[in-house]
This record gives structure tokens, sequence and C-alpha cells, in this order.
């Protein structure tokens, strides 16, 4: 068997026996920075516009839903199933299909749809990112296929980094099968070097933060 | 030397259009990294963890990889070892044939390059589609990747126009941006219609069962995502033992590699999707491929070699990288990492020259984001390489050279006297000094060696005079 195998050449070369423990490694590094909510924003509105991202405030989830409802107006939607959305009303929205629940219809209608519309269980304030976990509220596809990704997002999951990520999440797997962290829109520079946005993912992100 | 790989470096050198493509590139890269890990205050303390943790992991190996397949099996997903590149391609012609897969669409993979993935698959009748621009270009016109992280670094786009015209049927295109929108258009038909996706893994986090695939285009997302088979093929040296472990490495990786503070996109992986998810894959596999690492294991110095995390930083730092090129090298690792990894996975006297291709400037080291000594295990490689020398292979004339030379060495008072030779020698002010030395120079050894070396006018004072006069 390759397992046994592959596990007995490791073990011999480092002359470790079946069964043995590790021994105490390094602990992980996290440091996580003091910064006021208004700092937060600031950095991440900064750092995403800097990715060619546009971002936008929104006082509450009414002033969101308007703002939601400019960006898609005459266009074709699919909104995530998450409740925070539902809140702010985003997903009564004319021309928004939500609620989907099966894989096949959910995969249809992304992949004809101008906008995909989420939320973000997190984002980080010192490079810009989006934090998506998958979960019955959060499917992967909508922030994915469609051209142009919307996200709307209260304030208070605007988290510092990543050090704040993994200490506030220090396990993800126990909670979903899939977290992505997406920072600015699709991009490649595959030839010449030359940079294109939206090679296979959205070519454009924007982000309502509210509160 | 081989005849081939002085061959290619000749080719390479001469072809004027690559030159600036290999050296615009890489400048880019290049000053990309500066940039933004000189932005990090901490970049230093960072470089000592990701050492660190690489360390720990790779000296209790088995521990991790065995945690690693117990939390993908807690997760419903599946671990399968594999030595070598036959038994990848069993696993994955065994499990297309169970599920009746025809299409398989791939992500970006160095591991799986290493084991031919794709000519393997094709050959048992399956279609397997690179989506990575860079490599999807690379897959149309058959070569293999010229850079780590910038595969297709040596195509123009009228290089491209060529191919897509070619073998896509197109009218010829040569915007870059109306050649992004026909791959897209060509891969996203293949991504909603495959049966199978394979993708590499940057990361395999232990107390996770997770795998941490990091991208700028989406592709590996959608490769992640869409089939409802996910295969992740990866290098047994890729285990980090915690999540909150990638807080360092995802600091370090994008920076080094492109010089982008984040990419785009970091999937982290656990598992088929879970009751309730609407979306993901019914089936998730992780592939743990040996392939030759554990050859690496047993030296102390040269094991370090695995902690790389294929940024492709001391690529673009790298003087002979930038003449030579990615395809001059004898494997798909090129560059500095290439020089360290190709003789130990395929054997020193698969190209004894590729240690020595180096100027040994160290540049390599100090850019690396987990402080791999990469020219340390350069020497020791050329060590490896001379000793494994039969005796009718070896330059007789540079072993006794050497053997005077360590011999004066120990004898302050003739080295000073040879310095003063030497000194007599000095050029005067033309430079051409070499002419007027004796005719030992043209002597056929002595020119074949310094046919790649220059050998430097002597000063005119040697430093103990200097040290003296000071």
């Amino acid at each position: 068997m390759a397992r046994e195998n592959i596990l007995h050449k490791i073990r011999t070369a480092l002359g470790r026996s079946a069964g043995q423990d590790a021994a105490d490694g390094p602990p992980p590094r996290i440091v996580v920075p003091e910064m006021e909510i208004e700092d937060r924003i600031h950095s991440m509105r900064t750092r995403i516009e800097a990715l060619a991202g546009r971002t936008m405030r929104a006082a509450n989830g009414c002033a969101a839903r308007e703002m939601v409802a400019g960006e898609i107006a005459g266009k074709t939607s699919v909104a995530s199933n998450s409740p925070f959305l539902r809140e702010c009303g985003v997903t009564e929205l004319p021309g928004v299909r939500s609620g989907i629940t099966d894989r096949e219809e959910l995969r249809q209608i992304c992949a004809v749809a101008d906008i995909g519309i989420t939320s973000a269980d997190y984002v980080l304030a010192d490079t810009g990112t989006l934090v998506m976990i998958a979960s019955p509220a959060e499917a992967r596809l909508i922030s994915l296929l469609p051209p142009v990704h919307l996200a709307v997002v209260p304030k208070e999951r605007i988290l510092t980094g990543l050090d704040e990520l993994f200490s506030v999440v220090p396990q993800p797997a126990e909670i979903t099968s899939s977290m992505v962290m997406i920072t600015g829109p699709s991009r490649t520079a595959d030839i010449e070097q030359f940079l294109v946005r939206g090679v296979h993912g959205p070519g454009a992100i924007a982000v309502v933060v509210v509160g | 030397m081989s005849v081939e790989f002085d061959q290619k470096i000749n080719e390479t050198l001469a072809d004027a259009n690559l030159q600036l493509a290999i050296y615009g590139s890489t400048a880019r890269l290049k000053q990309g990294r500066i940039d933004t890990v000189g932005a990090l205050p901490d970049y230093q303390e960072l470089r000592t963890q990701a050492n660190a943790v690489k360390k720990h992991t790779i000296e209790n190996l088995d521990y991790y990889l065995e945690e690693f397949e117990r939390n993908v099996k807690a997760r419903g997903g599946q671990v399968v070892y594999c030595k070598d590149a036959t038994d990848v391609a069993d696993f994955v012609l065994g499990l297309a044939k169970e599920r009746e897969a025809r299409l398989i669409v791939k992500s970006k993979s160095m591991t799986t390059e290493e084991v031919d993935l794709n000519e393997r698959l094709e050959h048992h009748g399956l279609e397997s589609v690179e989506t990575d621009l860079g490599e999807y270009i690379l897959q149309l016109a058959h070569e293999r990747p010229y850079h780590i992280v910038a595969p297709a670094l040596h195509k123009t786009r009228y290089d491209v126009a060529e191919i897509f015209t070619e073998k896509l049927k197109v009218p010829r295109e040569t915007v870059i941006e109306k050649q992004t929108a026909i791959a897209r258009s060509v891969l996203r038909e293949k991504f909603l219609a495959a049966d199978i996706g394979i993708s590499g893994a940057n990361f395999l986090v232990a107390d996770s069962g997770a795998v941490v695939i990091i991208e700028n285009e989406g592709n590996a997302r959608l490769t992640t995502s869409a089939p409802k088979v996910h295969i992740a093929v990866a290098g047994i040296e890729k285990v980090i033992p915690r999540a909150q472990d990638l807080a360092t490495f995802l600091k370090l990786l994008a920076r080094s590699a492109t010089g982008q503070m984040m990419s785009v996109y970091a999937s982290f992986l656990a598992g088929p999707r879970r009751p309730g998810e609407v979306d993901g894959p019914d089936e998730f596999y992780v592939v743990l491929l040996d392939n030759g690492r554990t050859k690496l294991l047993p030296d102390r110095s040269k094991r370090q070699s695995l902690y790389c995390i294929r940024c492709g930083a001391c690529l673009n730092t790298c003087p002979v990288y930038r003449k030579i090129g990615g395809h001059s090298f004898p494997w798909v690792y090129s560059g500095p990492i290439g020089a360290i990894l190709t003789p130990q996975f395929m054997g020193v006297s698969h190209e004894p020259g590729l240690p020595f291709a180096s100027s040994l400037c160290g540049a390599c080291g100090e850019v690396c984001p987990v402080k791999i000594d990469i020219p340390k295990i350069l020497l020791e490689l050329r060590s490896d390489v001379k000793k494994s020398e039969t005796r009718e292979k070896q330059n007789r004339w540079e072993k006794l050279a050497f053997r005077a030379f360590a011999w004066l060495m120990t004898k302050p008072s003739l080295f000073e006297m040879a310095g003063r030779i030497g000194a007599s020698m000095a050029p005067s002010t033309d430079g051409k000094w070499i002419s007027s030395v004796p005719a030992a120079m043209n002597l056929p050894p002595v020119k074949r060696w310094l046919s790649q070396r220059d050998l430097p006018p002597p000063p005119g004072r040697s430093f103990r005079e200097l040290w003296r006069r000071r």
C-alpha cells in the first residue's frame, strides 16, 4: 500500500516511530491591533478602491436597499439567502431572484445573471478582503459566476485583518466546507503582464457598508 | 553541463525579444514584492515564524499527515496516498471511470505538471482542460510553464493570437482584453459541463482537514465549486499544523509572489458540501503525492528544500534565471528553487550542470519568504555532483589546480608571493591583460574552464599590502 509505504519512508528518514506524538511546535503568531471602527471602514474602502472596486456607505438598511436598487436597475440579479439582505429588503427588489435552495437551479440562474448580490461574514480592513463562509445562507457561485459582485455588509463585521479573522474563527472547518477570501475583482496578467479584470470571476466588485 | 542545457541557454540568450520579456516581467514582479514587503513592519518576524512552522512540520511530517487525513475523513472527504505519476493517473482514471466522467477542468498546479497528469489522462480518452489563462495558452501550445507563477511569461499577444486562431478556430485577435474574453467564454462552457475538477493546493491544514488554494482569476474557485467531484493534488510537504498558521503564510505568499497584499481569491476548502449548503462538490478527494519527496528527508540540511511555498520570488530576483529563462531548466521547476529541487528529485546526474548554474550571489536566499538557504544547498549539491562523478568523467586538471590552490592557501608566504606575481601582471590601461599572460591560459583545459568564467585582472596592490600600509 502506498500509504504505509510513504509513512514508513518518512518515519525512517526522520527517526520517528508509528503513533509518536509531535514535539511542541511554535505557537501560532496572531497579533490583533487596536483600530477604531471608522478607521476600519476608511481603510477597507481605500483598499477596495485601490483595486478598482467601488464602495458605498449607507446609514441603515433602508438606505442600503435604495443604493442596491440604483445599482441593479434594468438588470437581472441573483441574491443569496443571507438574513441580512432580507432585513435590508434587498431580496424584495424588482429583478432580484432569491431564496434558491437547489444546486442546479442556482447554477443556471447564476450563469445568466448580470449581478450577484451577497452579504459577507467578515471584511478585513487592512486588505479590503471580503470573507465568504459557505452555508445555506451564502452559496459559492453567487459571488463567482455573474460578471458583477455586489456585497452588502453591516459595519460591525469589519475586522482589522487576517490575525483577527483567525482569532475570531480559529477553526473554519467546524462551521463550513468553504471559506473564501475575496480581495478585489477577478484579474489576470498572464499575457505580457497586462492587467485584465474579470477573467473567470466577476470583473467588477462593489461593497455597501451599512451603519 | 549537458549539451542540451548548454544549447537551450544559448538559444535563450540569442533571442532578443525573449530576453526583453523575461527581464521586463521579472522586474515588475520583483519590484512589486519589494514595495509590498517593505510596507510590512513585521516582515522579518513573519519569515522567521514561517520558517519555524515549516521546520517543525517537516520534522514531524508523518504526525501531521495522519492528523490531516483523520480530519479530511471526519469532514466526509477522502485521502489517497500516491507514490508517483502512475499512482495519481490510475486513481483519477479509476474514479473517472466509476463516475462515467468525460470532461475534467483543472486549475493551476505545479504538482500535476510534475506527473504529466493531463497527458496521461488524455492518453486514456479523457478531456482535461487547464483553466488558468496562462496554463490554458500553454496547453494549447503543448509547452510547459516558463515560470512558477507566471507560466506564459514568454508568450506575446501575437503568439497568443496565433495559438487561438489555430487551435480554437477563432478570428485573429491581438487585443489582450479580447483574447482574455475569448478564453473566458470557451472555458465557462467547460466549467459548467465538467464532471470532475482537479486543483492543486498551496497548503494542507492538518487541524482542519482543509486544502487552501490561492489564485487571482477565479478559475480555481470554479474548478472546486462547479463540478460534482473535486480532487486536490498536493505534495506531502504542503501540510501545515493549524488554520491559524495561515495568518502568517497568507501575508507572505501573495506579497512575495506578485506584490499583492492578498491574492484575489484564497479558498479554504474542508470536505464536500455540507447538508443545507446550496452548492459545492458532493465528493472531495485529496491526493498526497510523494514522487521523490521522501528522498529529501534524511538530509537534515537539504530537507529544508521542502519548505518551499512556490511563490517564485527567487526566480524573479535571480540573475541567472533572468538571462536563461524557464525552459532552459531541465525539469518543471525553474530558477534557484528548481536548481535545488531537480537534482534531489531526479538525482544529480539528471543535469549535473544545474547546481553550478548560479553565481551564488545569495539573492534567492534573501527573498525567500520561508528562509530556505538556497545558496548553501547549491553548494552541498555541487559537492554531491563531484562525489558522484566517475573517475573518467572527473576533470583531473581542475582537481589538481584546486588541490594546489588549497595547499597554497596554507602557506602564507608562498600565497603572498603568488599574489605579487599576479599583481606584476596587472594590466596597464587597455584592460586586455589576459593576452599578455603566460601561454598556460591558452591550454585547452584552462581555456575551457574560462569559457564560462571571467578571470578578473589582479589589482596592482594586494589586500595584505594595503592592510600593512593603512
